[in-house]
């Protein structure tokens, strides 16, 4: 019952992904300007830029060249940029670890503060007036904002972190990207605080957590058990959203820190118009960012299992 | 001695940021074994006088009088003292499992939760609560227990809840309407089950319902709450031959008799009130039929008579009055479809 409700997920999946890469290449196949003349240079002839489009196939039709990029997907070839004269995975390789080192750096940050705080809150009801102060204000602080505060008092004046860069090797990123993550995390941590907040509330007015104290089960197995237990299941939906929207955060913090991955990869190649490069990492994200939601609709099927049922 | 005893029991809650009186006088005690019926339209402060017992009130609720629970008090216990006398010696049966039971955990876990709190091993526990679902009726117990609420109908939870309270063997069961929530057909089947499993363990039982034969049958003694005050409190086999206050005589007599077929039901004219609403003088008498000049200044205090207790005035008059009238609450005006 489970498995199928599991690989009806999956399918959909691969259908959402599937579209998404129509509407990836389709995008750039509509942006103006053309590749041949920036990688001919400014004094090349139009025999010369004729002979880069032909090569780059970049007459034949849409579908034609869709499936060609397609096709090379499916069996592990992401293309080849335009700019290096290189294939976009070898490229990529480098770059892919630091951006998955920060983005699992502040999901984490996110759950376990966000978790950690927004309990704190809805049990302790003098904290949390703080606790709710606080977390409006990490709300309304767009990650870029954050970035340059961060910069400034842990890398500038107090020297505590490195400025620039994501570093090597396990402690040296973790040093490194820090900042990046705690400037990517924050708005989203303030945001699931709040919503644990919410949930934990919503269920300490419960009937069952009533049963629970009048059966004399501790405070803090009635918090596990009974609070967190079924609060996770909203907590989970929205907040495995959240760290799905981080992919989109990290384009602007890697930017911000000079951090050398998948996101001012993206940057940099749509500025210089390498489109290979661009529908790679887009379709990287984009198929991230579906796999999380997937994942998230998954485990909440094991969490609740009112859901299980309706399924069947 | 008593095993639960309540002295002047008033409850007050916080409504609107006030302290306001919604239970004000209950006064009864409770035998060993013995099984009283807590009876009253909503708002008399049943359901609050049972919460009140095992301490479970809302928040900001203030207690005054005594709740003794074998000589000990339960409004002065710790925070300790109150978890073990909750894991150890009393248990409450609510009215609807579907919500008083938690949705995402088996229904296993629900069972031997208060057991395992205990320190009683996993698997004894698993022993003790599987023979006790045989006990109140459910079969396939293993497979019962890897089940989740929601696959489990509303009566067979509401046993699994019976079987629950049971787990810990406890000296008293509080059952706050266990019945209501389901549909007829269950209702009998889980209220045979838990009087059965309450009589063969000589467990006593504050029993609250609006359902006054259904008290009636199950109880020792019938306690009538109006209003957040106990008016009546008689042997559950005499009420219907010699209810002592009129509010009880008029409970009997709204309810429709199977065997008596007639044009309109019987009903206790105006509205219930509640414990927030009393005035001066016999809560009861904007209703009554028979109340006097004195009924409307003197609150009548509770007071015996034979072997039952009542606060109203004219309880002996109207005890002579109705022996020789006889009918069963004739002198109530009649209409139809206000019953409260």
């Amino acid at each position: 019952m489970i498995l199928r409700l599991v690989a009806g997920r999956l399918a959909m999946l691969a259908v959402t992904v599937a579209v998404a890469s129509i509407a990836i290449y389709g995008a750039l196949y509509l942006a103006p300007g053309n590749p041949a003349t920036l990688l001919a240079g400014g004094h090349a002839t139009h025999a010369e830029i004729r002979l880069i489009t032909r090569q780059l196939k970049l007459t034949e039709p849409f579908f034609t060249r869709y499936w060609d990029w397609l096709f090379g997907l499916l069996h592990g070839n992401l293309g080849e940029s335009f700019l290096y004269r290189e294939p976009v995975a070898s490229l990529l390789a480098p770059r892919v670890l630091n951006t998955v080192f920060l983005v699992t750096y502040a999901s984490v940050v996110i759950v376990v503060g966000g978790l950690a705080l927004g309990l704190a809150s809805a049990l302790f009801k003098r904290l949390g007036m703080g606790i709710t102060i606080l977390t409006g204000v990490g709300l309304a602080t767009p990650s870029f904002v954050a970035a340059i505060i961060l910069i400034t008092l842990f890398a500038v004046d107090w020297k505590l972190f490195p400025v620039f860069g994501g570093g090597a090797g396990f402690v040296d990123r973790l040093d490194h990207l820090t900042l990046p993550a705690v400037a990517l995390a924050l708005s989203w941590l303030a945001y699931t605080s709040q919503l644990t907040r919410t949930a934990v509330e919503d269920e300490v007015k419960k009937e069952h957590v009533e049963t629970a104290r009048g059966r004399g089960i501790a405070r803090r197995h009635i918090v596990t058990r009974h609070l967190l237990r079924n609060a996770m299941i909203p907590i989970s939906t929205v907040s495995g959203i959240t760290v799905a929207g981080l992919i989109a955060g990290d384009v602007v913090v890697e930017q911000a820190f000079g951090v050398n991955g998948l996101g001012s990869f993206l940057v940099s190649s749509a500025l210089d118009k390498d489109f290979a490069s661009v529908q790679a990492v887009a379709l990287i994200l984009v198929a991230t960012f579906v796999v999380v939601n997937a994942l998230v609709d998954i485990w909440s099927l094991f969490l609740d299992p009112r859901l299980r049922a309706k399924g069947a | 001695m008593a095993i639960l005893h309540l002295e002047h029991l008033a409850i007050d809650l916080q409504t609107a940021g006030r302290l306001r009186r919604v239970v004000h006088d209950v006064t009864f005690r409770l035998a060993e074994g013995e099984a009283v019926g807590l009876v009253g339209e909503s708002g008399a402060g049943k359901s609050l006088t049972s919460r009140a017992v095992i301490r479970l009130l809302p928040d900001g609720a203030r207690v005054h009088g005594a709740i003794l629970m074998e000589g000990r008090s339960i409004t002065d216990m710790s925070r300790e003292s109150l978890r073990s006398y909750r894991l150890s010696e009393v248990a409450m049966i609510f009215q609807d499992p579907r919500a008083h039971v938690n949705p995402v955990r088996r229904v296993g876990d629900f069972l031997t939760e208060a057991l395992v709190e205990r320190g009683e091993d996993r698997k004894k526990a698993l022993e003790i609560v599987t023979g006790l679902l045989a006990t109140v009726g459910i079969e396939d117990a293993e497979r019962r227990m890897r089940q989740y609420p929601h696959e489990l109908s509303g009566g067979l939870l509401q046993r699994v809840m019976i079987a629950a309270a049971l787990s810990i063997s406890p000296k008293l069961l509080l059952a706050d309407e266990p019945t209501t929530a389901l549909d007829v057909t269950t209702q009998s089947d889980v209220m045979v089950h838990l009087d059965a499993q309450r009589r063969g363990r000589g467990l006593a039982m504050v029993f609250v319902t609006h359902d006054l034969e259904l008290a009636i049958a199950v109880c020792d003694r019938i306690a009538v709450l109006y209003a957040g005050h106990l008016v009546e409190d008689s042997p559950a086999a005499h009420l219907h031959e010699k209810a002592l206050h009129p509010y009880t005589r008029g409970l009997l007599a709204s309810r429709p008799s199977p065997t008596l077929r007639r044009e309109r039901l019987a009903a206790i004219p105006g509205r219930p009130l509640s414990g927030l609403e009393v005035q001066e003088g016999c809560v009861f008498c904007s209703r009554c039929a028979h109340a006097q000049e004195r009924c409307q200044k003197e609150r009548p205090v509770l007071r015996e008579l034979g072997d039952a207790r009542v606060a109203c005035h004219r309880a002996e008059e109207l005890l002579e009055g109705g022996r020789s009238g006889g009918a069963d609450g004739a002198e109530f005006e009649v209409r139809v479809g206000d019953r409260g």
